[in-house]
């Protein structure tokens, strides 16, 4: 008993929440990592861009919400997405058009294209919380919970009860739908391998007729859609703040170099390692103990906790560190950084 | 069919073509020859769009294609292969010669959601296709391995085996033969000649190897510090005075003496 209490204490604070926070991560990563794999930068205007989507989706499911629409136990925003990840998506392409077009006309080298992505964003950051604001937003609605922490106590007869949010599950079920809809997209379609030509060897992709605008022009728009559906999970979960969504670049950076630059499946390896190490080196295990060791052989006075919460960001850097150590292509051999 | 007018191209200070002039007849197999750093490379890269001219003009069947982009030149026919072999190192053989035939069905995103069947069908075909090709080629054990795990002379054969996907009107050849051996050289040689004849392409080879050149080419034109320093059917070249001193050497010309 002792120990099923403290697997499902472990489950409820720490397996559930990562795996949200990993798939959330992922869906970043996977925008960072298409960006690098076909453009060659690294686009520190992610994070904003995820701010700038799911702005725009905030400010639709508010505009429907005010007109009476909803879809039930599902929450609005899920209406609003295809909204935010048009606006999105004409806005990168907008942004490549202005920005960085004119350097890869002239094949600049890939620091000035990042020099130039912090420029971009800065402009988005500005226009998100000019537009929205800096304070938190709440745009959840629908149910709150799959799995109610009493309902399972009272089921199972636990001391210890495990909550799924709504939020949480259907973080992971979009980002399965996502991914796999990604794949087939990347290995399936002929777009999708002209874009992996792309990536593969840049001049030999021209040399076969592969048309660089497109590929250009559909790289944005697929990352724009992974980061506007990735904010607004990560809004739907927590809540909205441009500024956390700039914080958010730290781990999403992270999670796409652990797994390697440039290929898909290790952005979504890394999503997963990132957030299981942040979750699990701030969690306090002080409760988690106490029902695995009797109390009359060892109590712990602390909390048991690797790392306070404030620094679960230093964990995306270590993490990293680590990787990069060992194996620095990253996980799944990406390019090396 | 190509012809190219005083055609400069200048790295940093130093001219690496410097007022080349040729033409090339349609239905030809042009060879290019003449030493190292001569700018032949750097010749078919201007052409084929990868720089920019400094000065000049190209014209294929008349058409201004001065400084037109790669992708562009590739529609109208035009194609060529790297003297450093390139392939998409992360797909198989068979997909590396997939990639390059335009304008599938598939290629539209629509098309691709819509007319699955007709992308089957497109799919099919050049599958069948790509396996000629290596069939013709002589790799069939390697057409499913990666490209990037091929070797020097099997990456060679996969940039010849690209040109052969489409039905190209002219094809530039950067040293397909290097590192490639005798017999497979000869295939080669015979494919090039296939292809010309059979399906009209236009060729311009670049080659160190004078018996091949002598083979398959006329003319040839020699290059030489960036100009063209002769043009002639090959028996005038390895006669002309400037060329064995520029290229041949006098080696050649004792050798052939003796013959
Ligand atoms: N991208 C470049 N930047 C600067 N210099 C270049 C560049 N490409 C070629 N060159 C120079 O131009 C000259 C001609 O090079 P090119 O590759 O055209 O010679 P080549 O005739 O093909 O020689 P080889 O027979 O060795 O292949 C060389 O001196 C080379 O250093
Ligand atoms: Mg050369």
């Amino acid at each position: 008993m002792e120990i099923l209490n403290a697997f499902v204490l472990l489950a409820n604070f720490v397996l559930v929440p990562a795996i949200a926070y990993g798939s959330q991560l992922a869906l970043g990563a996977l925008g960072v990592t298409l960006i690098y794999g076909i453009l060659r930068f690294s686009n520190f205007a992610h994070g904003d861009t995820m701010a700038f989507g799911t702005m725009v989706v905030i400010l639709f499911t508010w505009w429907f919400q005010s007109m009476g629409l909803h879809l039930g136990p599902l929450p609005t925003a899920l209406l609003a997405l295809p909204f935010g990840i048009a606006a999105c998506a004409v806005f990168v392409l907008g942004t490549d058009r202005l920005v960085y077009r004119f350097y890869r006309q002239q094949k600049t080298a890939p620091v000035i294209y990042v020099i130039a992505s912090v420029g971009v964003m800065f402009i988005l950051n500005g226009i998100v919380r000019f537009a929205i604001g800096t304070e938190d937003q709440q745009f959840a609605d629908g149910a709150r919970f799959i799995v109610k922490a009493g309902e399972f106590k009272r089921m199972t007869g636990l001391d210890e009860g495990l909550a799924i949010k709504a939020s949480q599950a259907l973080t992971v079920v979009t980002a399965v739908l996502v991914v796999a809809a990604l794949f087939w997209f990347l290995n399936r379609t002929r777009t999708g391998k002209s874009m992996r030509a792309y990536s593969d060897n840049e001049d030999l992709a021209l040399l076969s007729g592969i048309n660089p605008d497109r590929v250009v022009a559909v790289t944005w728009i697929l990352a724009a859609t992974m980061a506007t559906i990735a904010g607004t999970l990560y809004g739907l979960d927590k809540s909205f703040k441009p500024f956390t969504y700039f914080q958010l670049l730290l781990p999403i950076f992270a999670s796409a170099i652990v797994g390697g630059l440039g290929s898909p499946l290790g952005a979504i390896a890394g999503g997963f390692v990132i957030a299981f190490s942040e979750v699990m080196v701030t969690y306090a295990y002080k409760k988690f103990l106490a029902y695995l060791v009797p109390a009359d052989w060892w109590a712990p006075d602390s909390l048991m906790q690797l790392l306070a919460t404030d620094y679960k960001f230093a964990v995306s850097f270590i993490i990293l560190v680590l990787v990069l150590l060992f194996r620095p292509t990253g996980l799944f051999a990406g390019k090396s950084v | 069919m190509i012809k190219v007018e005083n055609l400069c191209k200048r790295f940093g200070g130093f001219y690496a073509v410097n007022d080349a002039s040729l033409e090339i007849a349609k239905g030809s197999i042009t060879g290019l020859i003449g030493p190292n750093g001569a700018g032949k490379t750097t010749l078919f890269n201007v052409i084929a769009g990868v720089h920019a001219p400094t000065h000049g003009r190209v014209t294929l069947d008349g058409e201004d294609i001065t400084g037109l982009p790669p992708h562009v030149l590739f529609h109208k026919g035009l194609l060529r292969t790297f003297q450093i072999a390139h392939e998409f190192p992360t797909m198989t053989v068979r997909e590396n010669l997939m990639m390059v035939p335009p304008d599938q069905t598939g290629e539209h995103i629509w098309g691709a959601w819509f007319k699955s069947a007709q992308v089957r069908a497109d799919e099919a075909e050049l599958r069948r296709k790509a396996d000629e090709v290596i069939e013709f080629l002589e790799i069939p054990h390697v057409a499913d391995e990666l490209a990037g795990n091929l070797s020097g002379g099997q990456k060679k054969l996969l940039e010849l085996g690209r040109t052969m996907m489409v039905d190209a009107k002219v094809v530039f050849l950067d040293e397909v033969g290097a590192g490639v051996n005798r017999t497979l050289l000869n295939t080669i040689g015979d494919a090039i000649i296939r292809l010309n004849k059979e399906r009209g392409y236009t060729f311009c080879v670049i080659e160190h190897d004078m018996d091949f050149i002598a083979r398959l080419c006329d003319p040839v034109i020699v290059m030489a510090e960036g100009t063209v320093l002769a043009e002639g059917a090959i028996d005038e070249i390895k006669a002309n005075e400037h060329v064995i001193e520029a290229y041949l050497g006098t080696g050649l010309k004792n050798k052939e003496a003796k013959a």
